[in-house]
């Protein structure tokens, strides 16, 4: 074991040196490890060391039923916590054969899509703030404190929000939430304007990110990137489109794709999807159906014998759950196919031959959540 | 007043040691005045960030928050000042005295109203340049010596980035050097009477200003220009490893360094403690000269100071390489056409 990490310990020559990124860093936003081989400034050689935040998430999942597991993977990708419970949902109701009531189908797309736009905002706050500019994480925070606030009237909670459950969701919706979402998108979209003038139109940011860190189409198909990240490259990948689930076949919306790779176009990307999620809310946002918020489930889960897959498309790609039933009311096995971890792939490809400042660019461009990646 | 307290001094400790007296006074004066400004700039920089980002900022340590610069210096001095394993010790400990003794020597010939300057030397404003470039060598030491490759990397972008934006913002000085025939600090201020640099000194002024301006906020590695400490890059840069006063200590010479490039701007191209006239408004003029001279200079200095924190707010950081390219491709040549012009405008006596 030891001599299997020391022969992936990056040797350096004298001309060379080694530091290491992390794992308590400000710009790996969590506990991700780089060992970078530095030429002066120039990265030579780049390795990502993995598992300071490993739980066992998949491991621990086998222990439980299935209505408990779906809580922990609010923990993976926190900031898509919502729609990560909406995936293991799915995966379940698939596995019972169940189905959801119209009105909770609306109310958890409603929910995903606030989520997306809740993560892309923090995203590019964040984004800001690893540039160097620090204002823009305040204007992020903005609106995102007014989703967070929808989410704490119907959720009771405002990150992890454990608010999907097998057959629909926990609660009805908050009389409130209505007008609260309508005056979001309203506010969003007069502000959105801040946004561009902050950073997209800034000749240093541009500079910063046009041109860097390009990804070929071809290069992230074979490391199977998905999301915004993909889609900057000119990969068509959108799972909202391409295997609608809950109530994305009834709302039209664009796909964004640029054919750029560069961090620049992965924040374009980003920027118009926030657009295209307020226009997914405002479809939905006045046609809620009415009816119950869940169908009646048996207290106790047992999924007939048998392996069921299902995707949905986190804020950061796609997410897959891989389940495996043996007719027990626990999961045999569970696998989650995060959208983080692959993306980490195109990471080192990226990032080769630029500068330290490039790769706090691209890490930004990226949007790694580390607990994602480890599980 | 000021003769009235030589006197004294003479009569108490005799002429041999009067003046030497004088000299620790005039210094401790110096001292608590650099100390003061910086504690008002910390505040003043805390509000201004956090107004410029839709909070508040400090409001719970005295009336609005003014005193919790003086909090935040006490818990600085309770705290250890932690030495890495392996550091050069000597260098690691001179290296912060001598970043803010440099800054502390740079306010001696700078003049605060036509009575109080410390040292009216006729070299002054070569001596503000010349001192202030030995900052570059605390801050490499520091960098060396704390055995962290961070703290490495950002000293030698530190001093890349120095050594290269003192030319530009020299070249800047130049300019106004070449108009006003003096490099006198109170020869400069003077020859300013009837009006400032950057207003009859037409365009090339106005370039030499900006360009002043963006070399000077560069030698302060402060944003858009802070690679040296780029915090998500770097983690603190050169004084990743400092900690307690000779944190501080690095804190405050960056402070300090802000308000002497304020001042050198100040007296170079907004006439120092020369109130603002319009020519043919008497009543106009008349009720400017009433205002007293400090209060125009530190009135200039603020606003260049706000100036300073608005670049630092609104901009995001260039990279090392955009950063030289910055310098040596548009400043320096600028700087050095607009030099010749400037030359040609003062030998043509096209100045009024």
């Amino acid at each position: 074991m030891e001599q299997h990490i020391e022969s992936h310990i990056i040797q350096s020559s004298d001309d060379e040196f080694i530091i290491n990124v992390g794992p308590q860093h400000p710009s790996t936003h969590g506990v991700l490890h780089l060992q970078l081989k530095l030429d002066g400034e120039k990265i030579v050689d780049l390795r990502p060391f993995l598992g300071y935040i490993h739980r066992g998430i998949e491991k621990m999942s086998e222990s439980l039923t299935y209505k408990q597991f779906i809580y922990l993977t609010s923990r993976m990708d926190y900031l898509s916590a919502h729609i990560n419970n909406q995936a293991c949902c799915l995966v379940i109701e698939k596995g019972l054969q169940t189905e959801v009531p119209e009105r909770a189908k609306v109310i958890r797309t409603l929910m995903a899509e606030l989520t997306r736009l809740a993560s892309h905002q923090l995203w590019w706050g964040s984004t800001g703030l690893d540039m160097g500019a620090v204002s823009p994480f305040f204007y992020a925070f903005r609106e995102r404190e007014m989703i967070l606030e929808i989410f704490e009237e119907t959720c009771g909670s405002r990150l992890t929000m454990n608010y999907c459950v097998p057959g629909g969701v926990m609660n009805d919706i908050h009389p409130d939430f209505v007008r609260k979402v309508k005056q979001l998108i309203k506010q969003f979209r007069e502000n959105i304007h801040e946004y561009d003038e902050l950073l997209t139109g800034n000749p240093i940011f541009q500079s910063r990110t046009q041109g860097i860190g390009y990804l070929s189409k071809e290069d992230a198909i074979a490391l199977s990137c998905s999301g915004p990240v993909a889609r900057a490259s000119g990969i068509s990948c959108d799972v909202r489109k391409k295997n609608p689930y809950d109530a994305y076949d009834r709302v039209s919306f664009d796909e964004i794709i640029a054919t750029e790779g560069d961090c620049f176009a992965r924040y374009r990307v980003r920027l118009e999807e926030m657009k295209q999620s307020m226009n997914i809310i405002e479809q939905l946002i006045d046609n809620i159906p009415t009816g119950e918020y869940r169908t009646k489930i048996k207290g106790i889960i047992k999924l007939p014998v048998g392996e069921y897959y299902q995707r949905v498309e986190t804020a950061r790609g796609e997410l897959g759950v891989y389940l495996v039933s043996d007719g027990s009311n626990k999961p045999y096995r569970i696998k989650f196919r995060t959208p983080n971890f692959s993306n980490l792939g195109a990471l080192k490809p990226m990032s080769l031959g630029g500068k330290i400042g490039d790769l706090v660019a691209i890490m930004a461009s990226l949007d790694l959540i580390i607990p994602d990646i480890d599980r | 007043m000021i003769h009235w307290i030589g006197q004294k001094l003479n009569d108490i400790f005799g002429p041999l040691w009067a003046p030497y007296v004088g000299y620790i006074l005039v210094g401790l004066v110096i001292i608590t005045l650099v100390v003061v400004m910086a504690v008002i700039s910390i505040y003043l920089e805390r509000k201004i960030a956090a107004f410029m980002q839709m909070r508040l900022g400090p409001m719970r340590v005295g009336k609005w928050g003014t005193l919790q610069a003086f909090a935040d210096v006490f818990k600085l001095m309770l705290k250890e000042s932690l030495t890495p394993a392996q550091a050069d010790k000597q260098l690691f400990h001179i290296a912060p005295y001598l970043v803010l003794t440099v800054s502390f020597l740079a306010f001696a010939p700078i003049a605060f109203s036509p009575t109080l300057q410390l040292w009216d030397m006729n070299i002054g404003v070569l001596y503000i340049t010349s001192i202030s470039s030995v900052g570059v060598i605390g801050i490499l030491m520091a960098g060396w010596s704390s055995n962290n490759k961070y703290s490495l990397l950002g000293a030698m972008r530190s001093g890349a980035q120095i050594v290269s934006y003192e030319l530009s913002a020299g070249i800047a000085i130049l300019t106004i050097v070449m108009m006003s025939g003096s490099l006198s600090v109170s020869g400069i201020i003077q020859s300013q009477a009837d009006g400032w640099w950057i207003f009859k000194g037409h365009i090339p002024a106005i370039i030499a200003f900006v360009i002043f301006a963006i070399a000077s906020t560069a030698e302060l590695n402060r944003a858009p220009f802070d690679l040296a400490e780029a915090e998500q890059e770097l983690t603190a840069g050169f004084h990743t490893e400092y900690s307690g006063m000779q944190f501080a200590m690095f804190f405050l010479a960056e402070y300090t360094n802000m308000f002497i490039v304020s001042m050198l701007g100040t007296t170079l191209f907004l006439g120092g403690w020369m109130p603002l006239h319009i020519a043919n408004w008497e009543t106009f003029n008349h009720l400017m000269d009433k205002i007293p001279p400090f209060l125009w200079f530190f009135g200039k200095v603020f606003i260049s100071l706000f100036m300073i924190i608005w670049f630092r707010w609104t901009f995001p950081r260039l990279r090392i390489d955009q950063l030289l390219k910055l310098e040596w491709k548009y400043l320096l040549p600028i700087g050095m056409v607009n030099l010749v012009i400037g030359a040609i405008v003062t030998w043509l006596g096209w100045i009024f």
